[in-house]
Parts: C-alpha cells; structure tokens; sequence
C-alpha cells in the first residue's frame, strides 16, 4: 500500500526534529547535474557529484541514520542556486568538518580562504599549511574534500597550469572555473 | 548459515519497507489509527538502527516492530477484555486472529508464534530477526502454542 506523501513528510520532519537522525539529505538539481547535499545538526557535512555512491558515504561518515528531509537543506540549496546565478561569491553555511581526519581540515580551513574567481596551486596550499613539501598530501585532502564547491577545492591547480583533477570530473572543474571567470575557455 | 549482510543506510531501509508497513498497519488498525502507528513503528526502528549488525531480515525485523506497535496500540485503545466486533472477523488478515491470543505471551515466544503463523516465515529467517538459531525459534514458537494450547484448554 502507498503511503501518503503528506504522512511520508511528516515522518521525515518529525523524525529529524526529533533527533533520531544522524544526518539529513537531499537532491539539488545545479547547471552540472544532480547533487546529493548533506548536513547534519552542526552544518552542511557533505555534497556529492554521484547521488547515489553518496549516499553510502554519507551514511558511512556520519552515521547509518541519514533520511531525506528537504527543507533542512533550504539555505545550502538557496545558496547553491545564487552561486550558479552567479548572485554569490562566498558561502554564508555552518560547516561540519568534525569527521575529517585533522590533516586534512586543516588544508580544508586554509583552502576555503582562497578567493572566488581565483586559483591557486597545490604547492601554493601546501606552503601555507606549513608543509611546502607536502603538495601530494594536499592532493589527497582535494580529492577526499567532502564538501566541494563550497569548499572550493575547483580552484586548485597544477604548478604548470594543468587542472589536473577534480572528483567530480574534469569537466565540472572547468565549468566551475569557467562561471567564477578564472578560465575564458 | 546465511552470511552477515551490510546495514543499508536507512533512507534505502525506509523507501523500501514504508508500503508493506503502511499496509500492514492499515489492515490491522484502519487508515487512521494506521498513521500513527506507522510514525511510531518507523521512530523505534530508528531507535535501534545503530545497533543493527546483520540486514540479511530487515523485513521480518521491521513487521515485528509494527506488530509490536500494533498489539500496543490495542491495547491503549480497547478496554480489558472487549472482543473485537463479530462482524469485524472476516476480514481481518491471520495476523490480527491470532493478536487477542498471543498479546499475553512473553516477548520472544509471541515474535516467534507471530511471525511464524501470521507472517508465515520460515523457522530460519525468524531465527535471524531475534538474533537466534532456526531451533531456538522453533523451541520459542512451539512453546508458545503450548502456553496458548493451555490456556484455551485448561
């Protein structure tokens, strides 16, 4: 028997407003594709290219209760929407980093101040976390970055200008360049 | 011996269990009663999710905590001792004949009677919901027909 969309949304709510939950999600729909967004009661925790892999490693980081409740993720896709607009250069969102391992938010803190429409190099970053030997490492902190283009791991390049690599695909990274104006082709 | 199968996250759990719940509880307590019975059965399933080690039964896990939810909700609403309504009978799946009589049951005997005649699982599978062994839930299921069988025929 189907249930009612109303007694679905109830459950969802009541469920997350009552702290059973560990994490609530839900799918945006941005210019490059459908993304799973993720937040917990401290912040937005996770964005996600592949909805669905995403919901593995969702329930895996922040626990096996997570439940789609759509409105708790109203601010995080109201911004999203004015960044593709292009309506927004900076995140205003809490932030739950608390899951990733202390190397890595470190890098994480140091590359969300690198600036919208800017770039800058894996080696750059290294340097100023203090390890300037360390830009591999700093590679690996991009590509575990469980809350990309807030945390805009898009604007890191390779030291010879090469945009090297990005989870989401290649693609994606230059079409977020692209809308910030950092690239013209 | 079936193999430990990962916990889903529960999204996936609930998309896939929220129909046959609903439609259990509908049957047994009517579409009304049936809402919030159905909050109440998927609130504890929550409850216990993180303790949850073996997913290979999530069915049977989940229509036992329905039934659970169900037999608690009679007995909130219907005084001490009231039959339901004759008329009532014919139409009430095998699970809901038998609730009046396996309510007073001890908790692992009445999962195992339920699901074994009301739900019509196999001594296994009921075996893997209570997180025992196919024996132990057949020992459960036929020491509760034995309590019954003595009870109705003193």
């Amino acid at each position: 028997m189907s249930v009612s969309e109303d007694l679905d949304n109830r459950f969802r709510e009541a469920a997350a407003a009552a702290g059973l939950i560990d994490a609530a999600f839900d799918l945006a729909d941005t210019p490059i594709g459908t993304l799973l967004v993720a937040t917990t009661d401290r912040g937005l925790c996770q964005i996600s290219f592949d909805p669905d892999r995403g919901l593995d490693e969702l329930s895996e980081a922040a626990g096996r209760r997570v439940l789609r409740v759509p409105r708790r993720i109203d601010a995080a896709r109201r911004e999203l929407d004015e960044y593709f607009e292009g309506r927004r250069t900076a995140f205003d969102l809490p932030l739950d980093v608390s899951r990733v391992p202390e190397f890595q938010r470190v890098v994480l803190h140091e590359l969300a101040l690198v600036p919208y429409g800017e770039v800058t190099t894996y080696g750059a970053l290294a340097a100023r976390v203090g390890k300037p030997r360390a830009a591999r490492a700093v590679g690996g902190a991009m590509h575990h970055n469980p809350i990309p283009i807030v945390l805009p791991c898009h604007r890191v390049i390779g030291a010879s200008g090469s945009l090297t690599g990005y989870g989401g695909g290649l693609d994606r990274k230059r079409a977020l360049l692209k809308l910030e104006g950092a690239l013209l082709f | 011996m079936m193999g430990v199968v990962t916990v889903p996250p529960f999204e996936r759990f609930y998309d896939e269990h929220r129909g046959i719940v609903f439609g259990v509880l509908a049957k047994r307590l009517g579409r009304q009663r049936a809402e919030d019975a159905f909050q109440e059965t998927f609130f504890r399933a929550l409850r216990a999710y993180p303790k949850l080690r073996d997913a290979s039964n999530l069915r049977a896990w989940v229509l036992t905590i329905a039934e659970n939810v169900a037999i608690d909700e009679h007995r909130r609403t219907r005084p001490q001792g009231e039959l339901p309504e004759q008329e009532s009978w014919d139409s009430l799946p095998p699970v809901a004949e038998i609730e009046h009589l396996v309510s007073e049951l001890p908790p692992t005997e009445r999962a195992a009677v339920v699901l074994r005649y009301g739900y019509d699982l196999d001594y296994d599978r009921i075996g893997a919901v209570l997180g025992s062994s196919g024996d132990a839930a057949r020992q459960a299921a036929s020491s509760g027909v034995r309590r019954l069988r003595r009870k109705e025929l003193p």
